[in-house]
């Protein structure tokens, strides 16, 4: 019996402990394979918030849920730390209905940290269900789009919504998406229209679906997945949990590159007997 | 070693094993965790919308005002959407019907206009490029490739004419253009399950254990 007809009877759960503790190990024992260089992609949205004069308002759309918290989770707390250390005012919406205590967090954990106070800084409005229509309706008036905060406060008395009506009071979007609605449609909705520029920070999965629109100069900056994540850590001078989940990532990587090498070379024999037949 | 004393924790990572379980085979385990989700995550979503969307946008302003301003027009959308509820009287489900029209009106043209404006307009916008960058071959480069690949790609989905000769031809090199699109896309969707991995990795060892310090 060769090692390929071996290969053919390998039981799939023997990848699945070996990536397992391919993750596993590497952030135990702390082992480092290189370090995350930043790419042009994520140079564009680190540039964009820095092009964002100081006292502006943005809009954070955190749209994404618990179920891919390991990738937009680091780029989410990444950007709001960018934004709150550019002193640039944050007014946080979702239209993910598991997003709110999200973005709750990352505002509350970055605004301790740069001392910055909610609904004078920073407010998160929340989840609105509508998709597109919530972005198209926000083009026309945000207050009457979302009359209060998550908490139920009134948008006429928080002060970080004084002088907002709609995008044009707004410096930058930037997109946190897992999906839809996110990313693609803040673009169609939003940037063609009424021409705000945008950087977003998207799932892997999703990630080459919006190359096109970094091409065509409609994002000015893409994070794609935790490595998008870490490059922008990097940037930011505040490595956290994407730049520690890199080394991990990256053996799992190898492995899985290797395993679909040695599975094709494992097929050679069987589709060459096919082609003899 | 700090194990976590947080009954919350412990529930989410003993959720979390439930539905790595799975991996190993089937089992009651897994069952639970998934039920527990979907039933879990549809209450939610009710409660999460209602104090979210309908009370803020519909009840208040219509029934408490807001800023001493009763907003009686939404009586109107309150009416449809109650009429959405109709389906469940088949004598009157035919009432829905309204309510859905409009939706299907204004939706559709919406993410039309959208995908014009966002989409159509702007790539093809974004492919007028120039074929000679001076002093900038790399750029020279991309540009050439990016409008080779996007002229194959679409006479390979070209089908009034038979693929053949300098079509067949054309067409194939736009295959290749797709197969590279594909793996790139395969690529990213092995990070994103990698991703996933590591964060709930990173959930059980630090927020649970207490033997990962970040």
């Amino acid at each position: 019996m060769s090692i390929f007809s071996a290969l053919h009877r390998l039981d799939r759960r023997w990848i699945f402990l070996t990536v397992g503790l391919l993750v596993v190990v590497p952030l135990l024992t702390g082992f480092h394979i290189a370090p995350v260089r930043p790419s042009a992609r994520a140079k564009g949205f680190y540039d964009a918030v820095q092009r964002v004069p100081e006292g502006s308002t943005v809009v954070l759309a955190g749209d994404y849920d618990p179920g891919t918290i390991a990738e937009n989770y680091p780029m989410h707390l990444a950007a709001v730390r960018h934004l709150m250390s550019r002193n640039i005012k944050i007014i946080a919406v979702e239209l993910y209905p598991g997003g709110p205590p999200l973005a709750d967090r990352v505002l509350h954990i970055a605004g301790e940290e740069f001392h910055k106070q909610e609904r004078v800084d920073y407010v998160n409005l929340g989840f609105k269900s509508g998709n597109e229509v919530v972005m198209s309706q926000m083009g026309s008036s945000i207050p009457v789009t979302f009359p209060a905060d998550r908490s139920g406060v009134p948008v006429n008395r928080i002060p970080v919504m004084k002088g907002v009506e709609n995008f044009g009071q707004i410096a930058l979007l930037v997109s946190i998406s897992a999906g839809y609605p996110g990313t693609k449609e803040w673009v169609q909705q939003v940037v063609s229209r009424y021409h705000v520029p945008m950087v977003a920070g998207v799932t892997a999965v999703s990630a080459p679906e919006y190359y096109p629109y970094l091409q065509a100069g409609q994002l000015q900056g893409l994070l794609g997945g935790m490595a998008g994540a870490a490059e922008y850590e990097v940037l930011v001078g505040h490595p956290a949990l994407a730049t520690r989940g890199m080394d991990a990532q990256s053996l799992a990587h190898i492995f899985i590159a290797f395993m679909i090498l040695l599975g094709n070379l494992a097929a050679l024999p069987q589709r060459s007997s096919t082609g003899r037949k | 070693m700090h194990v976590s004393a947080s009954l919350g924790v412990w529930v989410a990572a003993l959720l979390t094993l439930g539905i790595f379980s799975f991996l190993y085979k089937d089992n009651p385990a897994y069952k639970l965790c998934e039920h527990l989700f979907v039933g879990v995550s549809a209450g939610y979503y009710v409660v999460l919308t209602y104090y979210s969307v309908v009370k803020p946008n519909l009840l208040d302003p219509l029934f408490l005002g807001v800023n001493g301003h009763r907003d009686f027009l939404l009586v109107i959308p309150l009416l449809l959407g109650i009429l959405l509820f109709s389906r469940f009287f088949p004598k009157g489900d035919w009432l829905s019907r309204w309510s859905i029209a409009l939706i299907l009106g204004v939706y559709p043209a919406l993410r039309i206009t959208g995908f014009g404006q966002g989409d159509f307009v702007e790539q093809i916008h974004g492919t007028i490029l120039p074929l000679w960058v001076a002093n900038d071959f790399g750029a020279t480069v991309g540009n050439w490739i990016l409008i080779v690949g996007l002229l194959t790609t679409l006479i390979f989905f070209f089908f009034s004419k038979e693929h053949k000769g300098a079509l067949g031809g054309t067409a194939r090199v736009g295959v290749y253009f797709l197969m590279v699109s594909f793996g790139a896309s395969y690529g990213y969707t092995v990070m994103a399950r990698i991703s996933l991995l590591i964060g709930r990795v990173m959930f059980l060892l630090h927020d649970w254990l207490g033997v990962l310090h970040l």
